[in-house]
């Protein structure tokens, strides 16, 4: 690769685009966008004020998430190195990987509360997590060198890359994380041009298709959409989360009840308190004006990375981050959705703040790839 | 490669990517929207709904216990009161091993080995933060063992709590009753939410029967909880001011009872060793002074809560130390009825007073050989209806007898409260028993039974035969002869009293239909021969009169046991003394202006005026002010 030589006024403008200046121009140079690791800096420096409180003051359990978010901005760093060309040449072997190794969950997989999620070699670890990021990057890659917008065989080949892991993690069963990942991959196709009449027609399909999925779902995800639509008919056994949640939400107000000072949360009335619910923990003890500010620190993220994919050079790396980018705020929008009684409880939790550490690295590492294709940007000569 | 394949154009690809962006921004702004507007909807539009939700998911009410009224004597001594105990409380959410914590207290012997299964059921039941007790009450050493053993049992501990005490303990069990730990029985017929704090309940004698007055109001207390239930934060500084007001309990009203802790100790030590009950009261307004059952019992286990073993050598005693004879004890009253029958006789003309008959120490009805046999087998020679009473002569009254009749015998005595009961305020007494035909043609399911013999009318003329009474209606009856007919309701609450306005609320005496035998001279003879009784040259219990100071009349009688079926396990020693005749004594004092009515039975004392009337004599004695003589 030649040596690119910039004008001066080249100089001028990347360092315009540079706010933090020299620091900001240092992290560049090791591929670090400063913007985008502000705001993802700023959410989890929030996660973790309210994650004291939601782990009832547990300074141990507070400890161990800082390690585990350290660990996650250490992936982040490392996949930012990585130059996208190289991923992509990397996907079909990394989507495949992922595949076999779902398949090897579902036979000798570890149970854990009830679900077979985890795979235990040498390190424990969910195989899904790695699917978060392989469906988007095969879908992207799949598309990638074809005319765009895709026709009606690509799609189907895309719909079977999509389906076939989402339907191995349902069968986990995991129900957030295969919504999650078949959005990811939708997302790519959805980029990448498809249709609007297309979008509409599959609307109109997936009434039939949720019929299908509620006859295959099992009986404590259909109890799950059944409280959603009636959460007082068993107040305190499936009804009891959403209840309690919306207590603690709407009893938070405007301004909340004060850091560490949430009854609900507090007194451990609402369950999964530093997990799932965390939202509810935040609304209760920081109010309306307090979850905005959350939301608004997501809006930048996503919108920084939606900036960062329509600068990007390829369709590969635009498809890629675009789905990066918009997974996020479906993680956020499911997540505060399920606390607020809006769609059903399904186990998605909130990104950067909620309690658990294998999704945040996921999480981050996926914002390493959006780094790595904003910082390994040949300047084309206009 | 394929040439005709179009070529990417990707300035299209771009346009539409970025359309496709901007869709999706469109979107996510409408889906973001949403969930504002349902925190909205929640935070601001609903949000005092659910601050009243969540103020009552974490306020919990709890009952505080109301202090128990205290029971005081007629002259303000103390019979039941509440003292500081200390309990040994186990908290099951603290505990890690129960079966291992069990166990080791076990060897420390700090619980009986029996009680561990007991515990485990109790500390599943429950709450997990709420504390199961363990005992009721440790002493020094115990506590002192426990202290040094502290660190080795987390989650178990010994509080002070208020714990019912009876200070007399046994002189005064039967009288008082005791509390009892609160069983799911006793919630049945208790309001739950009343007792919602309370361990222990009324189960016998005035503790049971006054339940409601002593027991109080339950007061609330708001608790800020978790979701578990348990009190947070325990400094109570820290709860924030918009809890409801809390309601303090109302402690239950203090009780004077009209029984005399003096006489309750003199009848319980003359009975010591013995099977039996003294009853006194005062005729003039139907107050018991004393009521006494022996053997007694301590009281005290029960509310401090007892081993197994400890109950069932209780339950098991031969000797029936829980069975309240005073009033549950069904005895036949012998001669004690003879001046009721006396003045029965005299009213509706069955005999007179100048009437003699001469007692060969048998009598046989006309037409029969079989001879009722008189106490003294060479009889009491001549005798008029006044040597008859004095001497106890029952050849004289099984004559009278057959021109009274059984239905007479019948109406008379029941007139004087004999066989039925007497509604003292206590529960559990029983009826006693006043045969007549009509009875004993309802009483038998054979035909042949069912027939009145003229030979069963013989023996109820001196109380033998079908009829019992209790102590307490013997004691009633007395007082009945002492008051010439006039007669109360036996009771034994005089006052009760708000212990916090000290307001007192005196119990007013209830008449009962006077005796109806007008004639006063039929009741001064009849009297004047129960007080030769006592101070006769001839009367059977001289001995006991000699030496008083005032005038008494007394009557004793001696009950012959029938059958002892239910005994059948005891050796022969044991049968015989267990066969002898019970020794019965009624008496009031003074003659002319009676203050006390007494009645004492001994069971298988032998002899009325030997063994029951000197009890008589020490509880008259006292009650009048007089030292008591030697018993």
């Amino acid at each position: 690769m030649l040596p690119v030589r910039f004008s001066d006024t080249q100089r001028l403008i990347m360092r315009k685009a540079e706010p933090l200046g020299d620091v900001g121009r240092l992290l560049r140079r090791i591929h670090i966008d400063s913007i985008l690791l502000g705001g993802l800096l700023m959410i989890c420096a929030f996660g973790l004020v309210v994650l004291y409180s939601a782990v009832g003051e547990n300074m141990d359990l507070w400890l161990s998430q800082c390690i585990r978010l350290g660990a996650a901005v250490v992936a982040l760093i490392v996949v930012a190195q990585l130059p996208p060309d190289l991923m992509r040449r990397w996907t079909p072997w990394a989507y495949v990987f992922g595949l076999g190794l779902l398949l090897l969950v579902l036979y000798l997989g570890e149970i854990g509360q009830g679900a077979q999620r985890w795979l235990d070699l040498g390190i424990r670890f969910q195989p899904s997590e790695i699917m978060k990021l392989a469906v988007p990057m095969a879908a992207a890659w799949f598309l990638h060198e074809r005319q765009l917008p895709p026709r009606l065989p690509e799609l189907l080949v895309l719909g079977i890359v999509i389906a076939v892991p989402a339907v191995l993690i349902a069968m986990q069963p995991d129900l957030g994380t295969a919504v999650l990942i078949a959005s990811s991959g939708i997302l790519v196709v959805i980029l990448a041009g498809l249709p609007v009449r297309v979008m509409l027609i599959l609307g109109v399909l997936a009434i039939p298709g949720a019929y299908l999925l509620w006859r295959f779902m099992e009986d404590y995800q259909k109890q799950r959409v059944l409280t959603l639509l009636n959460p007082d008919s068993d107040p305190l056994g499936a009804g009891y989360n959403i209840i309690q949640s919306k207590i603690a939400i709407g009893s938070g107000g405007l301004f909340g009840k004060g850091w560490t000072n949430g009854s609900q949360a507090q007194l451990e009335f609402l369950p999964e308190r530093d997990t799932d619910f965390i939202f509810a923990v935040m609304s209760e003890e920081f109010g309306l004006l307090g979850v905005l500010t959350l939301l608004g620190l997501y809006v930048f993220v996503v919108g920084r990375g939606l900036y960062i994919a329509m600068q990007a050079r390829d369709s590969y790396t635009r498809m890629l981050a675009g789905s990066i980018s918009l997974t996020f705020f479906v993680y956020v929008f499911v997540n505060t959705a399920m606390v607020t009684g809006l769609v059903p409880v399904v186990g998605i939790p909130l990104p950067l703040v909620s309690f658990g550490g294998t999704s945040m690295v996921t999480l981050m590492a996926g914002f390493g790839i959006l780094m790595s294709i904003h910082t390994h940007r040949k300047l084309l000569p206009h | 490669m394929d040439l005709f394949a179009p070529i990417k154009d990707h300035h299209h690809e771009k346009r539409i990517f970025v359309s496709r962006i901007f869709l999706s921004v469109v979107i996510s702004i409408l889906l973001l929207g949403t969930v504002v507007a349902r925190l909205v909807q929640l935070q601001v539009i609903e949000h005092e709904q659910f601050s009243e939700l969540s103020q009552g998911n974490r306020v919990r009410t709890e009952a505080v216990p109301p202090i128990r009224g205290l029971i005081y004597d007629r002259k303000g001594r103390i019979l039941a009161e509440n003292l500081p105990a200390y309990q040994l409380e186990l908290i099951p959410e603290q505990i890690s091993d129960i079966d291992d914590t069990l166990e080791r207290l076990a060897r420390l012997r700090l619980i009986a080995a029996d009680e561990i299964e007991r515990i485990k059921s109790l500390a599943k039941q429950g709450p997990r933060f709420k504390p199961v007790t363990l005992r009721f009450r440790l002493n020094d050493d115990e506590i002192s063992d426990f202290a040094i053993h502290r660190h080795r049992f987390p989650g178990v501990d010994f509080q002070p709590r208020l714990v019912r005490h009876y200070p007399n303990a046994k002189y005064t069990a039967h009288a008082i009753g005791y509390v009892g730990a609160l069983s799911s029985n006793d919630l049945q017929r208790l309001d739950a939410a009343e007792y919602a704090g309370t361990a222990h309940t009324g189960k016998t004698g005035i503790e049971y029967a006054n339940e409601a007055k002593l027991h109080g109001d339950t007061g609330f207390r708001k608790l800020v909880t978790n979701a578990r239930g348990r009190q947070i934060p325990t400094d109570p500084r820290d709860l924030p001011d918009t809890l409801p007001a809390n309601e303090s309990p109302e402690p239950g009203e203090n009780i004077y009872l009209s029984i005399d802790l003096d006489l309750q100790k003199i009848a319980t030590d003359a009975l010591e060793g013995q099977r039996g009950s003294a009853v006194a009261i005062d005729p003039r307004n139907g107050e018991i002074l004393a009521l006494v059952s022996a053997p007694s019992f301590d009281p005290n286990l029960f509310a401090l809560g007892m081993t197994n073993a400890q109950f069932s050598s209780l339950q098991n005693d031969q000797d029936r130390p829980l069975f309240n004879r005073a009033v549950r004890g069904n005895y036949p009253p012998g001669s004690t009825i003879k001046p009721m029958l006396a003045l029965a006789a005299l009213e509706i003309g069955a005999t007179n007073l100048t009437r003699r008959t001469l007692c060969i120490g048998h009598y046989s009805l006309p037409g029969s050989s079989h001879r009722y046999r008189d106490w003294i087998p060479q009889g009491h020679g001549e005798v008029d209806l006044h040597d008859a009473i004095e001497q106890s002569c029952d050849v004289y009254f099984y004559e009278i007898s057959r021109k009274i009749g059984i239905d007479n015998i019948h109406d008379y005595l029941l007139e004087f409260g004999l066989g039925q009961f007497t509604g003292v305020d206590i529960s559990g007494e029983k009826k006693g028993l006043m045969p007549s035909i009509k009875w004993k043609r309802n009483a038998f399911r054979e035909r042949a039974d069912q027939t009145w013999f003229p030979g069963e009318t013989v023996i109820a003329s001196i109380g033998q035969g079908y009829m019992l009474a209790t102590p307490l209606q013997l004691a009633n009856a007395v007082a009945a002869l002492a008051t010439r007919g006039k007669r109360y309701r036996p009771h034994m609450v005089a006052a009760t009293e708000d212990p916090m306005s000290g307001e007192r609320d005196l119990i007013s005496p209830e008449a009962l239909p006077d005796v109806s035998i007008n004639n006063e001279f039929y009741w001064e003879r009849v009297i004047g021969a129960m007080n030769g009784v006592m101070q006769g040259a001839r009367g059977t219990a001289r001995a006991v009169g000699e030496g008083a100071d005032y005038d008494m009349a007394g009557k004793s009688g001696t009950a012959q046991i029938f059958s002892v079926a239910q005994d059948d396990e005891y050796d022969e020693e044991e049968v015989a003394l267990r066969l002898r005749d019970h020794a019965l004594f009624i008496a009031f004092a003074p003659l002319d202006d009676p203050q006390i009515a007494v009645a004492i039975v001994v069971e298988n004392g032998a002899s009325g005026s030997r063994v029951a009337a000197p009890i008589a004599r020490a509880i008259m004695d006292h009650h009048l002010g007089f030292a008591a003589s030697a018993l």
